[in-house]
């Protein structure tokens, strides 16, 4: 367990480690940072200053390794566009976008799960073909065209809901199941499949001659069996949400990271889309890592 | 005569089995054939008839679906717009695949320092959430629909090169393999002529799901205003624009969507009875 854990921590960091330097990398091809770390308005003083408190006068390898070592030490960099330390901007907008990816959470499990349930029970019947199809849909809806259509249906004709912004409860339902639809559909696939494995088992069939009723064998047998692989995929689902926030924000005018991303594109301020962008494959790298040790956890065989 | 009517309907279910494919030639064609179909000149702007409802008459034709703030016909629009997306959706498909799955196969082939570089790299750019990685990288090249291409393409390799490797190296130890590296067939002609003629299946798979993928992102990118410049007609912009003007002109934002969705759903339709959507998130965003 100890070796399988260090291998995977070892290879997360070389990850993350890769991660940094491709940014880093990526934004020294194109030339001259300044020009994409300041905003456009600066003038021949300010990229003058600027080049001297980057150290930019200094040799590409040392650039590197401050960088590197900046990053290391947690400290982002400055936002000269919004005057203020990257890191402080990031996390006053964390819990917007963090309350947003709860609420799609929360929608597409409770969807999720009973709608592969159901699938997994008709597997046989017509009733899970159509289901299939609807799960379909789901995964084939453009995140930003099903949140226009709610807003038009929702907002505009039936005045049910708030069109965009932030504030009370009901702000937040229609971002989170236009983020949360896509995730729906994941859940019930997962569920389903596993579902059906569970199912073609000898303890349920044994379950089942001795006339357990179905809702007693799912509470009992099934749901214990096959929720856990499926609740560990949630960590890296989360990542994905966080990821497709940025879409949702924008037909939303919601003012979490993913408005932010767009809004520092718009002004050029690329001092926070890079620490974002580092941001996002931070938590994917930490949410497989989650993934993978639950599920070593439920299951040593696949430990290497 | 029972008889007859019955199998009449069979026949007819049986076609019906069809319409993704169907849906997909008829996008294909209005790509194709856009300047020869579409009513309009999409960039064409009747300033007089702004924001007309559906079957507005204006001189020299009927906006069968309606015109947008500057007086376009949103039917020539979305037809010019299949152009981009299949367009851009294609050539992705084609650059990522190419790229990946060369690069997968050599890593695979070549065991050592080579395949640690390509993997871990694969591992890097696989972290990144593609939409994000797009984001970055057009951020930094760009808009512009050859910029998209080349960001699509840079940002999806990697899933083919992991599929391509692992395909590799499980045929490394077949006799047909092993016979010819002892023969002293080059690389190039051991990877051509026995490792991908095996792995095509599954990659053409990941093509025909990744395609579906493609055409989101495109359009994605353009919502944000980072793909297709305007005035250019692609679906993702005309729904950004749509998006301002929900209240009064719904048809905006209603038919690119639908036609973004029924593509979507065809190209995965397709992919799901070809091989089976995956169940893993690191493939979709």
């Amino acid at each position: 367990m100890i070796r399988f854990l260090v291998f995977r921590f070892s290879q997360a960091a070389l990850t993350i480690f890769g991660v940094v330097s491709l940014v880093f990398f990526l934004q020294r091809l194109t030339g001259d940072p300044v020009a994409l770390l300041l905003p456009e308005t600066a003038t021949e003083d300010d990229i003058k200053v600027m080049r001297e408190v980057m150290g930019l006068d200094q040799p590409v390898w040392s650039q590197y390794a401050n960088f590197l070592f900046d990053t290391f030490k947690l400290d982002f960099g400055f936002s000269f566009v919004r005057n203020a330390p990257v890191s402080e901007i990031i996390i006053s907008r964390i819990p917007e976008t963090l309350k947003l990816a709860i609420g799609a959470l929360a929608f597409s499990m409770l969807c999720g799960f009973p709608l592969g349930l159901i699938m997994a029970f008709t597997a046989r019947r017509q009733v899970s073909k159509w289901l299939m199809a609807f799960v379909l849909a789901c995964q084939s809806l453009p995140t930003f065209w099903s949140g226009i259509v709610m807003i038009l249906v929702f907002g505009v004709w039936l005045q049910w809901l708030p069109t965009s912004g932030t504030g009370s409860l009901s702000h937040l339902i229609m971002p989170s199941i236009s983020l949360g639809l896509l995730s729906l559909a994941t859940y019930a696939r997962m569920t389903r499949t596993a579902v059906l494995e569970e199912l073609d088992k000898d303890y349920i069939r044994s379950a089942r001659a001795r006339g357990v009723r179905t809702a007693r064998l799912v509470q009992k047998h099934l749901l214990r069996n096959s929720l856990v692989p499926i609740v560990s995929i949630s960590a890296i689902e989360v990542s994905q949400l966080l990821a497709g926030a940025v879409v949702v924000e924008t037909v939303f005018a919601w003012p979490g990271l993913g408005l932010l991303t767009m809004q520092s594109i718009a002004a050029r301020d690329f001092a926070i889309v890079q620490i974002i962008v580092l941001l996002g494959s931070f938590i994917t790298v930490s949410a497989n890592l989650i993934s993978d040790l639950l599920y070593s956890i439920i299951d040593p065989r696949i430990r290497p | 005569m029972e008889y007859l009517k019955e199998s009449t309907f069979i026949q007819i279910r049986a076609m019906a089995q069809f319409w993704p494919y169907l849906f997909l030639v008829i996008f294909i064609a209005m790509a194709i054939f856009s300047p020869w179909i579409s009513p309009f000149d999409p960039d064409r702007q009747h300033l007089l008839a702004r924001l007309k409802p559906p079957g507005f008459e204006v001189r020299g034709g009927v906006f069968w679906l309606g015109s947008d703030e500057l007086g376009r016909d949103v039917l020539s629009r979305v037809i010019y717009g299949a152009r981009i997306s299949v367009s851009v959706a294609f050539l992705s498909v084609i650059f990522s695949g190419v790229v990946g799955t060369a690069l997968g196969m050599l890593a695979g082939h070549h065991r050592g320092w080579f395949e640690q570089i390509i993997m871990r790299l694969v591992d890097v750019f696989l972290s990144i959430p593609a939409i994000l990685l797009a984001i970055l990288l057009v951020a930094i090249l760009g808009p512009g629909i050859v910029n998209v291409i080349l960001v699509l393409s840079l940002s999806r390799w990697p899933r083919y090169a992991r599929v391509a490797h692992a395909q590799t190296l499980s045929l490394a130890n077949r006799e047909f393999v092993v016979i010819s590296n002892a023969m002293g067939a080059s690389t190039l002609h051991v990877l051509r002529t026995h490792i991908f003629p095996n792995i095509f299946n599954q990659i053409l798979v990941i093509a025909t799901l990744e395609f579906g993928l493609m055409v989101l992102f495109e359009a994605g990118l353009s919502f944000l205003g980072l793909g297709v410049q305007p005035p250019a007609a692609s679906w993702g912009s005309m729904l950004s624009t749509g998006r301002n003007y929900v209240s009064t002109a719904w048809w905006i934002s209603t038919f690119p969507g639908l036609g973004l969705f029924i593509l979507v759903l065809s190209a995965n339709t397709i992919g799901e009875r070809v091989g089976g959507l995956p169940t893993d998130r690191d493939t979709k965003s």
